[in-house]
């Protein structure tokens, strides 16, 4: 057991501490740095999928006023390392994906800028390209390890026999498309070179993992990056791990020496500079006897990853850990496709992974005629049936019931298609939510300033999540203090080194490491200790996860209305009920429960990227075409938790929360659907056009 | 050109404008307001939202010739001297701030629809809200933000 | 963004000869469809005419009974006329439905009118499209076509007009008035825009030059029992996959007179004579709704991604005439 904070400001729904400087608009994101004498920076981007630069004319542009330098792979500076090929801009004349980036202008204003780059002529040795997934191709490979560093396949008893004696079987495929993580604020990097220094105002989801990632590749040590981000406008992912522009950036800012290079990405290039989430093609299988007891599960999942380097979506690892069943099957198959990276977006693997099983297990719910959420119930695992180990605490089924119990689940009549009020079809779904408990590892460093007041350093984030509020309650009461007395610093790399906000791993590393600066202060120190004393902490191996195996869980509830003539889907009301461990803060928690939850029923009505395969780019780049919902899509939409104790995670007793609301989310509205139409639905996003009559 | 206009209530002028410059580019750039923020620069998710004689209008799409001896108020007109507005502690209080890049668009939004609409029902809000997007998603809470921000100037008025 | 030089107009006539005499200038309005196009690098021209400040900012009775709304008179003080929303319900609530509250308060009437078509490819100008650069081929035609048109059509160009306003108008038999080169003329709002046939660079029969200065509407009685119904992939702030404005005038359970208009099927406006024929005089039943629907959308070709227009143009029509009247009598 994890010797646990005493919890006096954890736990209270303390106000954001970040959110007058937001509300007032002097909250500084990474463009809006006060620098002198900017210079701006616009890319010239790949309109080919695959091929060879043969020739570039910046003649025409060059000899625009304002226009500073344009960079290319033939003059660019040269790389310390190409060995991560997304980050090797410039480097050489290959092209790999459409918007691919192959040039910068860098010019004294933003619109000399844009103007010059339309003005790079570009001539290519087109090659013909692949950016077709399919289960069907024959290229389809099992990657070694499945992110981070899952194995591809499992394979446990025997699916097949299993599914050849059982009386209700399933096997059915499903899919999710491509999808944006669009934070609101663009990725965008403000660069300034000056004496072997880089300095950079980057919106990101980690500081030091911008520092780590960027120094090997532009061969400067690490000390002599200086990276910030005190206020980040979202990430979900995509601001995770450091990607080309900001290379593209400190490359121009080395060739402008001692003037800062500003470089916002546009929404469009978002769509080919940010990372996305593959789609997924998944078929599961399922059997049971008539009782509703799964005897096999299996989930067999097709995906793409770019040539350029890989990334495997870990969509099928959820299913290893949710349901009991003896015989198990999971398999990743990548198709290697001249696209743009993939990368994270929030709960990589299970917000894929849980569409569809989740809607499997109400299909099978379905023909063994038992209520879905009982059925689910009938399938609870004693123990992680992937690792045999048992959970640190599991309260999967609490959630179902109570979440049926809040959002009135029993009034229901099963029948599809049995409700209709005033011309709109009326439905309500369920799914299960599960989401790992990991920490990684983080250093904090405590200092007292006065009597009885701290100073917290530690190189963390906010990316709207709350981190400047929820570890400040950490801390406090890691120190036994008030939070008044508590001065946080986070989002530089001068700070001491953290994790990336990512994983929801970052309230139980960093809260981890600062709770251990502060036992690493009292006992150093004694009690008070003095002025200036000063102690670090750094998180700690958790020896319990050898006993135990962690995750969260919720249940999510959908209602649904479809409209009877057009076909049109509302989702009026939603309901999610989380256990996740001890909350630091439920005002943030909060919003980022629901907020997942939105996100969730976005992905399940509105998000696809429609990749043209004829030129390999995504067609409906911007917010007009690629939907998000707006206020008008979203009804009422709550989440609760149940109060869950446990000693073993980390010393709040802490889960994190950043990613399970979304998980399980799109499949609850899919089932709704399905409940209220009676037409099922396994591809995604469910649009008028899939429920017309 | 030699731009002027009124921001939010004071006489603004700036040198060497391009009228084709955005409304936005000049407040961030040009004027150090980068209250209202840039997030797509082509009207479709509200971010920059500002008030153009008195209407919401996205920034990004109004041309700098076309602001010429108007009045533009921002996000940082919003509070007073020392004291946030009603719309501005209603969002800090009911939790409607999350990454904060959508959010100045909407306290501008907001602003302008109760006081077009003092006591806007939940359909009111959520259409008159849906030009501007946000990601984290705190639409709910920004429903409870503008509901209670509605109530509190109803108090303010009254006494 | 390609440098312009920028001047507002004082008034119509110099205007006019000024956009007239340059091939590369045009009229600004509110500006939320052409700035976005020169950001995009679809449009560049050299010389920006602002005419959202000229003072055909009214709406105003006529003798006849008919209304006049100004060019320049913004969307949402359009929508938000009593006179509009209470004789014209179908235009109020078609202009209510496009776009945002910020986009609908710089929108002009004359430049909603003049918007043009979304499709992705025409946006895009790293992909070939006959209308922004005629002879280069048609994107679409073998790509995404989701919100593309089923009726009207041409090898060159499927794309669809997508103002929800302009439908409105369409089915209300509103004429626009302009001012051009060649002097003023009246152009019925249904033969604006035209068909993309070998010529899908040209939106609308008006001249280079030709400015809109106001949109009559007539008095049509008949429009206060009348609605717009747009189908949209979102709630709010999504262009239309079909709409459709409609009016109609029902004595008993027979149908005297009808007006019906699509948006989202066509390069325009979609005036649905075919199926206004079947109305007429027909008992105002679901039957007589669907077979009208089916007379106007039997030449409906669709693409690979937009089959389901046909039917949910027909569902939608079905839709809003049983509403229209079901309604008490007005």
């Amino acid at each position: 057991m994890t010797s646990q904070v005493t919890p006096y400001a954890i736990g209270t729904a303390l106000q954001r501490l970040d959110g007058r400087s937001k509300v007032t608009g002097t909250a500084p994101y990474a463009f809006e740095r006060v620098v002198d004498n900017a210079t701006y920076l616009h890319p010239v981007q790949a309109t080919i999928a695959l091929g060879q630069i043969t020739a570039i004319d910046t003649a025409e542009a060059e000899a625009l006023d304002g226009v500073i330098t344009i960079l290319t792979h033939v003059n660019a500076p040269r790389l310390a390392s190409t060995e991560d090929r997304e980050l090797a801009v410039l480097q050489t004349d290959r092209v790999s994906f459409r918007g691919q980036l192959i040039g910068a202008v860098i010019a004294d204003t933003p619109e000399t800028a844009r103007q010059a780059a339309g003005l790079v002529r570009i001539s290519y040795a087109q090659w013909p390209h692949e950016a077709e997934l399919s289960s069907e191709r024959s290229d389809l490979y099992t990657p070694e390890a499945v992110n981070p560093s899952f194995p591809a396949d499992t394979d446990e008893g025997d699916v097949d026999t299993a599914m050849s004696a059982a009386p209700v079987t399933l096997d059915t495929t499903y899919t999710t498309p491509l999808e944006y993580n669009n934070p609101m604020e663009p990725h965008t990097t403000v660069a300034l070179w000056n004496d072997h220094e880089l300095t950079l105002y980057d919106s990101t989801q980690g500081a030091h993992t911008v520092r780590t990632t960027v120094a090997p590749v532009i061969g400067l040590d690490p000390e002599r990056i200086h990276v910030s981000a005190p206020h980040v406008g979202g990430g979900f992912g995509s601001k995770g791990i450091p990607h080309a522009h900001i290379v593209l950036a400190a490359l121009a800012a080395r060739t402008v020496e001692g003037r800062p290079v500003k470089f916002a990405l546009t929404r469009q290039q978002m769509f080919s500079l940010a990372g996305h989430r593959t789609p997924t093609i998944q078929r599961v299988r399922l059997a049971a006897d008539t009782d509703g007891r799964l005897s096999a599960l299996a989930h067999d999942v097709v995906e793409w990853t770019s040539k350029v380097k890989e990334f495997a979506e870990q969509t099928a690892v959820p299913s290893r850990n949710v349901y009991a069943a003896p015989n198990r099957r999971t398999s990743h198959r990548l198709a290697a496709l001249d696209v743009p990276v993939p990368s994270w977006m929030r709960a990589p693997g299970e917000c894929p992974g849980m569409f569809g099983p989740e809607v499997a297990v109400d299909e099978m719910a379905l023909k063994c005629g038992i209520d879905p959420v009982e059925f689910r119930a009938r399938n609870e695992p004693d123990v992680d049936p992937e690792t045999g180990k048992p959970f640190s605490s599991r309260h999967l089924v609490e959630c179902l019931r109570e979440g049926a119990d809040r959002f009135g689940w029993h009034h229901r009549d099963p029948t599809p298609a049995s409700r209709t009020e005033r011309g709109w079809l009326v439905g309500t779904g369920v799914a299960s939510s599960i989401y790992p408990t990991l920490r990684a590892v983080s250093t904090a460093t405590i200092r007292v300033e006065a009597a009885d007041h701290y100073r917290v350093d530690i190189g963390a984030t906010d990316i709207g999540t709350g981190t400047w509020t929820a570890l400040t309650q950490i801390a406090a009461d890691a120190l036994e203090v008030p939070v008044g007395h508590v001065d946080l610093r986070i989002g530089e790399t001068a700070q001491p080194e953290a994790s990336v906000a990512g994983g929801s791993t970052g309230n139980a590393t960093w809260g981890t490491a600062i709770v251990e600066a502060a036992r690493a202060l009292q006992d150093t120190h004694g009690r008070p200790p003095e002025i200036g004393a000063e102690a670090s902490g750094t998180t700690p191996n958790n020896p319990e996860t050898e006993r135990f195996a962690m995750f969260a869980h919720g249940a999510q509830f959908a209602e649904v209305r479809v409209h009877a003539d057009t076909g049109e889907i509302r989702v009026p009301r939603m309901l999610g009920v989380f256990a996740a461990g001890r909350i630091i803060n439920p005002r943030t928690a909060h919003s980022q429960f629901i907020g997942g939850m939105t996100m969730g029923l976005s992905m399940a009505l509105h998000e696809v990227g429609v990749l043209d395969t004829r030129f390999g780019h995504v067609v409906n780049h911007d917010f007009a075409e690629y939907h998000i919902p707006t206020n008008a899509d979203v009804g009422d939409i709550d989440a609760t938790w149940i109060d869950e104790d446990d000693p073993y995670v980390n010393p709040m007793g802490a889960k994190g929360i950043g990613e399970i609301g979304i998980v399980g989310a799109a499949a609850a509205i899919a089932n709704a659907a399905h409940h209220a139409t009676g037409i099922r639905l396994r591809e995604l996003p469910i649009t008028p056009d899939a429920l017309l009559r | 050109m030699r731009l002027k206009f009124t921001v939010n209530g004071r006489q603004a002028e700036a040198d060497d404008v391009w009228e084709g410059e955005s409304l936005l580019y000049v407040l961030r750039e040009r004027l150090g307001l980068p209250g209202s923020k840039n997030a797509c620069e082509q009207g479709e998710c509200g971010s920059c939202t500002v008030r153009l004689d008195g209407v919401a209008a996205c920034a990004c799409l109004v041309a700098a010739g076309q602001v010429q001896d108007r009045e533009v108020d921002t996000v940082e007109g919003l509070a007073g001297e020392d004291e946030l507005d009603a719309v501005q502690r209603a969002f800090v209080d009911a939790g409607a701030v999350q990454c904060g890049f959508c959010t100045p668009g909407l306290l501008v939004a907001a602003d302008d629809l109760l006081e077009r609409c003092p006591s806007p029902s939940d359909s009111e809000i959520r259409e008159s809200l849906a030009g501007n997007l946000c990601r984290c998603t705190g639409y709910e809470k920004i429903m409870d933000a503008v509901r209670l921000a509605a109530d509190r100037r109803a108090e303010e008025a009254r006494s | 963004m390609k440098p312009f030089d920028y001047q507002r107009a004082t008034d119509t006539d110099t205007a006019v000869a000024t956009v007239s005499r340059n091939p590369n200038a045009r009229y600004l309005g509110g500006g939320t469809n052409l700035v976005d196009h020169m950001k995009l690098g679809v449009s560049s021209p050299e010389l920006l005419v602002d005419v959202s400040r000229l003072s055909s900012d009214t709406v105003e009775t006529l003798p006849d009974g008919g209304v006049r709304v100004g060019a320049a008179v913004r969307n949402s003080d359009l929508a938000a006329e009593p006179i509009i929303r209470q004789r014209y319900p179908v235009l109020a609530h078609a202009l209510l439905a496009g776009a945002s509250g910020q986009l609908r308060n710089l929108a002009t009437t004359g430049g909603n009118l003049l918007q043009r078509t979304r499709c992705v490819y025409f946006q895009d100008v790293t992909t070939p499209c006959n209308k922004r650069e005629p002879g280069t081929g048609c994107s679409a035609l073998d790509g995404y076509t989701r919100y593309h048109a089923v009726l009207g059509s041409s090898e060159h160009c499927v794309a669809t007009h997508p103002s929800d306003m302009a439908v409105a108008l369409t089915a209300l038999d509103a004429v626009v008035h302009t001012q051009g080169p060649s002097g003023p003329r009246s152009i019925p709002v249904a033969d604006l825009h035209r068909l993309p046939g070998d010529e899908p660079d040209r939106d609308t029969v008006l001249e280079h030059g030709e400015l809109i200065t106001a949109v009559d509407l007539p008095a049509l009685p008949m429009a206060a029992r009348s609605n717009y119904r747009k189908v949209r992939d979102r709630a709010s702030y999504a262009f239309a996959l079909v709409s459709v404005a409609a009016a109609v005038d029902i004595a008993g359970d027979t149908i005297r007179d009808v007006r019906i208009a699509f948006g989202g099927l066509a390069h325009k406006p979609w005036r649905a004579t075919l199926a206004e024929n079947a109305l007429r005089g027909a008992p105002a039943t679901e039957a007589t709704f669907r077979t009208a629907a089916d007379a106007e959308l039997a030449e409906a070709r669709p693409l690979s991604d937009n089959e389901f227009k046909i039917p949910m143009a027909r569902n939608t029509l079905t839709s809003v005439l049983r509403d229209l009247t079901q309604q008490e009598g007005s």
